[in-house]
């Protein structure tokens, strides 16, 4: 065996840079490829939606009628209740997530870690169905007769938890949006802690940091690019979610300010509606809806750089 | 060690002339309402088991997507839970016949502490609730037709549904018919603007959110309430007489509707004459080219409805679709005569 490839050694080299070649090829391709799905899917969406962008142009964005009778079509309530529901879920999850993962990569003992990750991942796998159907079962209950009349006797003041309680709306369908995005802030979140090299750790604690220091004010900032990026990808699913959001969200298009409202999102009333959407101007109308949400993404995704590359730069200053 | 050989041989032959035979079989693609899927892909599978060359693939994607693939061309047939539009008609590449095929009925359901009886709806409380008129359980609207009752002082919470659905368009155009206000305000659709209320995904998103939600109401398909037992209303319909859903009752709408049946069955029949009509009932159609250019599968696809108006209907019952009166039936046999 050992032979064989001594007497190979010289041919080797030059059969090596071809595949290379060639494997950059196809790696390229690939990559290539996950641009081109989406600019065929923007072509698609853009150009099904022709006949609502020319109807309504930028009013579609800021009209709250919703009249498939009349069809009169604007995407405000929706943009609004998938904002809303998507950041309130995140400002849930992001705490509850971060301290789990610091947690499992700093504080608990390994096979307990690992225990605990092997569920955590299980919770990212489960079919977002079943979280609408646990949801209805056991959340919404206990929203309308526990948690939303509470609410409202103790801070009914504020304009948030006003109106009649239902136990369908915003506030449930941020807690269902929470629950199913604490996985990934975990997940990813663990990992990047993990990724922090040792010395850093030894180094704080070497200077008289304690534990907590030590984890608070060096690997957390080390893994900050992590921790981002855990909350992106949560934003992602919590901006396209659809079937557990509108079991529990009301779905009613318009915008209310109390969290305690039945509300609509994007993908949910596309889901809803486009099977049995009969006519050009309804179908483009629900189209639209789609590039809107995709938009959104972008913007959101594009501003959450933006705050990276801020928030490094002043770090790096500081450093 | 031979006879083995020659009954395994003989096997093998019997599997490629079964094979043979499934290859020769006619398939017949059809898609749209979701309401009747149930019936059909009984029916399909029963019509299929005593007529093997035929077999019948129905994709139940809601009555928007049966019309769009007609016009598309990508199914032999459509089906759809309301009558299409003049404008989707012009739009068909080849013109269509409607065949009704069965009956369904739309009820309304409700969750009222303390009511020990079934509730009596009229017309214009209906609408009122369905349009935030009417906002109280206490309304004396509500009282009048429903002695014995002690309604509460509470808010009505609305239901409805959220998905765009024939149930949603045959329950609105029944307001649309007994409500000025409703039709001018809201009209008839799969989906509306709705003036109130919460919306649940498919009945039993609807019946969830009833069944939860104390104080509320809701509409729901009589097939999806009877096969959940669950409670709902009797209506008050045109003869003035409040009347509960039923498979005879819902029949007996189209009945009254079949003496003035227009030529291509395009009608509603909500708020239908007759005193033990129920109001808020509805045809559910087959939608079908006149001329299909393969002459086999015009053969099959009329042998199919033509079984389907006959020996099919006697499904019905048991499944609580509502069986077409015999003179309809009478109407469409002649109708599928024209098919070719």
């Amino acid at each position: 065996m050992g032979t064989v490839a001594a007497v190979q050694v010289p041919a080797a080299g030059k059969r090596t840079q071809t595949g290379d070649v060639i494997a950059r090829w196809v790696a390229f391709a690939f990559a290539a490829s996950i641009l081109v799905v989406a600019i065929l899917l923007v072509h698609q969406l853009w150009t099904s939606s022709a006949e609502t962008r020319h109807k309504f142009g930028w009013g579609f964005l800021t009209s709250s009628q919703w009249n498939p009778v009349t069809e009169d079509f604007g995407a405000l309530p929706f943009i609004y209740g998938t904002v809303v529901t998507s950041f309130l879920a995140l400002l849930i999850s992001t705490p509850l997530g971060l301290g789990a993962a610091i947690f499992l990569a700093e504080l608990a003992p390994p096979r307990l870690s690992s225990a605990l990750t092997f569920l955590i991942e299980l919770l990212a796998a489960i079919p977002s169905v079943i979280y609408g159907v646990l949801a209805i079962f056991t959340l919404v209950p206990l929203m309308r007769t526990t948690v939303e009349p509470f609410l409202k006797d103790y801070f009914g003041y504020l304009p948030i938890f006003k109106g009649t309680v239902f136990g369908v709306d915003y506030l449930s369908a941020s807690m269902v949006l929470s629950v199913m995005t604490i996985p990934f802030v975990i997940s990813v979140s663990r990992e990047s802690l993990l990724a922090v090299p040792r010395e850093q750790r030894e180094a704080a604690l070497a200077l008289g940091a304690t534990r907590w220091e030590s984890t608070w004010q060096v690997v957390v900032p080390y893994a900050k690019l992590g921790i981002f990026g855990s909350v992106f990808l949560s934003l992602a699913r919590a901006l396209g979610e659809t079937m557990a959001v509108t079991m529990v969200i009301g779905n009613d298009p318009s915008i209310h300010a109390s969290l305690l409202a039945p509300g609509y999102t994007i993908a949910a009333v596309i889901a809803n509606e486009f099977s049995e959407a009969t006519g050009k101007v309804y179908q483009s109308a629900l189209v639209e809806l789609g590039l809107v949400l995709f938009c959104l993404t972008i913007v959101i995704n594009a501003l959450a750089r933006l705050m990276i590359v801020a928030t490094t730069a002043k770090g790096s200053k500081r450093a | 060690m031979r006879t083995h050989m020659s009954k395994s041989s003989c096997a093998l032959a019997a599997m490629l002339l079964a094979g043979a035979s499934v290859a020769e079989a006619q398939n017949i693609n059809g898609a749209g309402a979701t309401f009747p899927a149930p019936i059909y892909q009984k029916w399909f599978g029963e019509y299929h088991t005593a007529h093997s060359g035929v077999a019948i693939n129905y994709q139940s994607l809601g009555s928007g997507a049966g019309i769009a693939q007609l016009t598309a061309a990508t199914v032999d047939f459509g089906a759809s839970d309301m009558p299409m539009t003049d404008d989707q008609i012009s739009k068909l590449p080849a013109k269509a016949f409607h065949f009704p095929t069965v009956l369904g009925a739309v009820v309304p359901t409700y969750n009222l502490p303390g009511a020990t009886q079934p509730l009596k709806f009229s017309p214009d409380v209906l609408a009122g609730i369905f349009l935030g008129t009417i906002t109280k359980w206490s309304d004396p609207k509500l009282a009048k037709d429903n002695a014995g009752v002690k309604f509460p002082n509470a808010d009505i919470v609305v239901v409805h549904r959220s998905d765009g659905s024939g149930t949603t368009f045959v329950w609105t155009d029944y307001l649309s018919k007994v409500s000025p206000a409703w039709k001018s305000k809201v009209g008839a659709n799969t989906s509306v603007s709705w003036p109130t209320g919460l919306g649940g995904k498919g009945n039993e998103g609807v019946a969830g959110l009833v069944k939860q939600t104390p104080n509320s109401i809701g509409y729901v398909e009589l097939i999806y309430a009877a096969n959940n037992k669950m409670e709902y209303g009797s209506v008050k319909n045109a003869a003035g007489a409040f009347v509960a859903a039923s498979t005879e009752s819902v029949s007996e709408a189209a009945a009254g509707a079949a003496k003035a049946m227009p030529a291509d069955f395009r009608v509603s029949i909500t708020n239908a004459p007759g005193k033990g009509a129920y109001p808020i009932s509805s045809f559910t159609w087959l939608l079908v080219p006149v001329h299909i250019p393969d002459a086999k599968k015009a053969a099959a696809l009329k042998g199919f409805i033509q079984w389907m108006l006959t020996d099919g209907q006697k499904e019905c019952a048991g499944m609580y679709y509502a069986p077409l009166p015999k003179a309809v039936v009478a109407l469409e046999l002649k109708q599928l005569a024209m098919v070719q």
